[in-house]
C-alpha cells in the first residue's frame, strides 16, 4: 500500500505542474492586467510597477522564476494587497474556511449518512419519501438562494428575540457567528449524503453476503452496521473525497454572503481585482487538496472493501 | 426484449381478429414517463415556464431593461402601472425582468449541455468503441480533468477575457462533458461485443458509420437522462457566476443576478428576492423530478 500512495503521490507532480502551467500562461495571454484600474495610472509608474511585479521580463523567464519560487513555498507578492504575500493570505483566511468546512462536513455526516439508511431500510415507506423529498429540496435550492433566505429569518425576522443569529459579522469566530455559515455549507452535502447513502444501502442489503449473515442468524441491528454500511459507505467516500477538499478551500458564495474572511471570498475578490498570483495561489492550494484527498478516498476504499487491492 | 406487451390493458382487450401492434421500447418509456404523475407534471410545468420565458415579455407594457421614470423605487404590485409584480429599486419592472432572466438562463442551460453532449458523446464512444491505446489516453485525460478545480477555471476564463455569453456556456459545456464521457464509454463497451455490431462490421461497416449509426441510437436512452440532469447543474453554474459578479453583464440579467439584486435589497423588498429564487427553484426541481422520471421510464431495469 505504501508503494501505491508513493505512486499516486509521484503522479501527482505533473498533474499539479500541468494545472499550473495552464494556469500560468492563460493569465499572462489575457488582455489587460492588474494596474488597469478606474483611472489610468501614469506609464513612468506603470513601469516601475511592472518592474517591481518583474512583469516586464519575457513571460519564459517570469513562468520559470515563479517555479523556481513555488518549489520554496513562495506565492510571491499579492499584486493587490500590496503588503501582503499571497502565503501570507492564505495563511489567514485558510484556517477559517478549514474550519467551517471542516463542520459543516461534520453536520453532513452525522446528519445525512443515518437519515440515508433510515430511508432505506423502510423503502418506499412515508419517512422514506419525506426524507428524500427534503433531500432533493436541498440539492435543487442552491446556497446562494437558502442562505439569503435564512438571514431574512433568523438575522432580520428575528431580531430583538433568543434566536436570533448575526450574519455578516465574523467577531474572530465566535460561535454564534459560525452557526448560519456552517449550517447553509452542509445542507447540499447533508442531502447528497442522505441520497447516496440510501441508494448504495439498498443495493448492499440486497447483496448475498447480507443474506448469509442473517441466515447465520445474526441480530439484523449487527447486520446493517457490520456487514451492510461496511460496503455502503463506498461511494459516500467517493462523494467526500473531492467534497471535503472543495469545503475546505472555502465555498466562495457563502464566504462572499457572510462576509467571512477565507479564501474562497480572497479568491473571488482576487479575480475580481484581477490579483494573478492570489488567484493562482488558491487555485493551486485547491487543486493539490483535491489531488490528495483522491488518494486517501483510494486508501480508504481498501478498508470498507475487502475486494480492493492496491497493485 | 421484445416490444410487444401483452400483459397491458390493451393486450387483454385484444381480440383474436385483430393484429397484435408492435410496440417499440421507446413507446414503451413514453408510456412509463406519462404514468409517471411527478415526471408529466415536471415536464408540463417545464413547458409552462419556458413559454412565459420566451412568449410572454413582448406582452407587457415594460421591457426589462426600461426603466419606468416615473417610480424611480421600489413599487408595490398593481395592475394600473402595468407593473403586475412591481418593480426593482431602480424602477425596472420585476415580471419583465425574471421571465427574460429565465430566457438567459434556460438558454445558457440548453447550449452549455449541448456543447458537454457533443464532446462527451464524441469523446466517450470513440474510446468505448476503438479501446486499446485511445481508451487509456482518453480516460486518463478525463480522470486528469477530474482532478482540476474546474470551476476556478471558469472563473478565471471569465475574469479575463471578458464575462460575455458566448465564452460563458463554452466554458460550462467544456467542464460538464467529463461525467458523460465516462457513462458514454460504460454503455459502448457493453455494446460493441453484442452480435449486430458484429452483423454491422461482417456487412462491411467502416467504424465511425458503426459508431453513428448502431452504437450512438442505442446509448440514446442513457444520455437523455444525463441531460435532463445536466441542465440544472449548468443553471446552477451559471447563477453561481452571475451570483458572486462573473457571469452574464448588465444591462442582460439572469436568475442568478437577480437573486444577487434581490438580496441587496430583501430587507426591503422581499418579492425582489423571491420571485426569481422561486421560479428558479422551481425550475430546477422540475429538471430533476423530469430526469429521474426518465431514468426510471428508459431504464426499467434500475427500479
Amino acid at each position: 500500500m505504501l508503494s501505491f500512495v508513493a505512486r499516486r503521490l509521484l503522479i501527482a507532480i505533473p498533474t499539479l505542474w500541468a494545472i499550473i502551467t495552464v494556469c500560468f500562461f492563460l493569465m499572462r495571454a489575457a488582455p489587460g492586467g492588474p494596474f488597469d484600474g478606474e483611472a489610468p495610472v501614469p506609464p513612468e509608474i506603470l513601469a516601475n510597477l511592472r518592474a517591481a511585479y518583474h512583469l516586464d521580463k519575457p513571460v519564459m523567464q517570469q513562468y520559470i522564476s515563479y517555479i523556481a519560487d513555488l518549489a520554496h513555498g513562495n506565492f510571491g507578492p499579492s499584486f493587490k494587497y500590496k503588503d501582503f504575500t499571497v502565503t501570507e493570505l492564505i495563511a489567514q483566511g485558510f484556517p477559517i474556511s478549514a474550519q467551517n468546512g471542516l463542520s459543516a462536513i461534520l453536520l453532513a455526516i452525522f446528519i445525512g449518512v443515518p437519515f440515508g439508511i433510515l430511508a432505506a431500510l423502510r423503502q418506499n415507506s412515508a419517512s422514506d419519501y419525506s426524507i428524500m423529498g427534503v433531500a432533493m429540496t436541498g440539492i435543487v435550492v442552491p446556497s446562494f438562494v437558502m442562505a439569503p433566505i435564512l438571514i431574512l429569518i433568523f438575522a432580520i425576522g428575528l431580531k430583538d428575540t433568543p434566536f436570533q443569529l448575526p450574519a455578516g459579522t465574523w467577531e474572530g469566530g465566535a460561535i454564534k457567528h459560525r452557526i448560519l455559515p456552517v449550517f447553509c455549507l452542509s445542507l447540499v452535502y447533508i442531502a447528497y449524503l442522505a441520497r447516496i447513502t440510501r441508494a448504495s444501502m439498498i443495493e448492499a442489503l440486497r447483496q448475498n453476503y447480507v443474506r448469509t449473515a442473517r441466515a447465520k442468524g445474526l441480530p439484523f441491528r449487527q447486520v446493517v452496521v457490520r456487514h451492510a454500511l461496511k460496503t455502503a459507505l463506498v461511494p459516500v467516500v467517493t462523494f467526500l473525497g473531492p467534497g471535503i477538499a472543495f469545503l475546505l478551500t472555502g465555498s466562495m458564495v457563502i464566504e462572499t454572503i457572510f462576509q467571512l474572511p477565507g479564501i474562497g471570498r480572497y479568491f473571488v475578490q482576487g479575480a475580481l481585482n484581477r490579483d494573478y498570483t492570489l488567484v493562482m495561489g488558491v487555485t493551486i492550494l485547491s487543486a493539490s487538496l483535491i489531488i490528495l484527498m483522491n488518494i486517501v478516498v483510494d486508501v480508504v476504499y481498501g478498508f470498507l472493501d475487502p475486494r480492493v487491492r492496491y497493485d | 426484449m421484445s416490444g410487444i406487451n401483452l400483459a397491458s390493458p390493451h393486450g387483454a382487450a385484444l381480440t383474436a381478429a385483430q393484429d397484435v401492434e408492435g410496440r417499440s421500447l421507446w413507446q414503451d418509456a413514453w408510456r412509463r414517463l406519462l404514468a409517471n404523475r411527478a415526471a408529466l407534471a415536471s415536464l408540463i410545468v417545464l413547458i409552462v415556464v419556458a413559454l412565459a420565458c420566451f412568449i410572454l415579455p413582448s406582452f407587457l407594457p415594460w421591457s426589462y431593461e426600461q426603466i419606468d421614470w416615473e417610480r424611480m423605487e421600489a413599487n408595490p404590485p398593481s395592475i394600473e402601472t402595468g407593473h403586475y409584480l412591481g418593480t426593482d429599486t431602480l424602477g425596472r419592472d420585476l415580471l419583465a425582468r425574471v421571465l427574460f432572466g429565465g430566457q438567459i438562463s434556460l438558454t445558457v442551460g440548453l447550449l452549455a449541455t449541448s456543447v458537454a453532449l457533443l464532446i462527451g458523446v464524441m469523446i466517450g464512444a470513440v474510446a468505448g468503441f476503438i479501446g486499446g491505446r485511445v481508451d487509456q489516453v482518453l480516460m486518463r485525460f478525463v480522470d486528469l480533468m477530474y482532478a482540476v478545480p474546474l470551476t476556478f477555471f471558469v472563473i478565471i476564463l471569465m475574469v479575463l477575457f471578458g464575462r460575455n455569453f458566448i465564452l460563458m456556456f463554452l466554458a460550462i459545456g467544456c467542464i460538464e462533458w467529463l461525467t458523460m464521457a465516462r457513462i458514454v464509454r460504460g454503455q459502448t463497451l457493453t455494446l460493441k461485443n453484442k452480435e449486430f455490431i458484429e452483423a454491422a462490421r461482417a456487412a462491411g461497416g467502416s467504424t465511425s458509420s458503426i459508431i453513428a449509426r448502431h452504437i450512438l441510437p442505442n446509448v440514446l436512452g442513457v444520455v437523455i437522462v444525463y441531460v435532463t440532469l445536466t441542465i440544472p447543474q449548468v443553471i446552477l453554474i451559471e447563477s453561481f457566476l452571475s451570483f458572486l459578479g462573473l457571469g452574464i453583464q448588465e444591462p442582460m440579467t439572469s436568475w442568478g443576478m437577480l437573486i444577487n439584486e434581490g438580496a441587496a435589497e430583501m430587507e426591503s423588498t422581499p418579492r425582489s428576492l423571491l420571485v426569481p429564487a422561486g421560479l428558479m427553484t422551481l425550475a430546477l426541481f422540475c429538471f430533476n423530478f423530469l430526469g429521474d422520471g426518465l431514468r426510471d421510464a428508459l431504464d426499467p431495469k434500475e427500479r
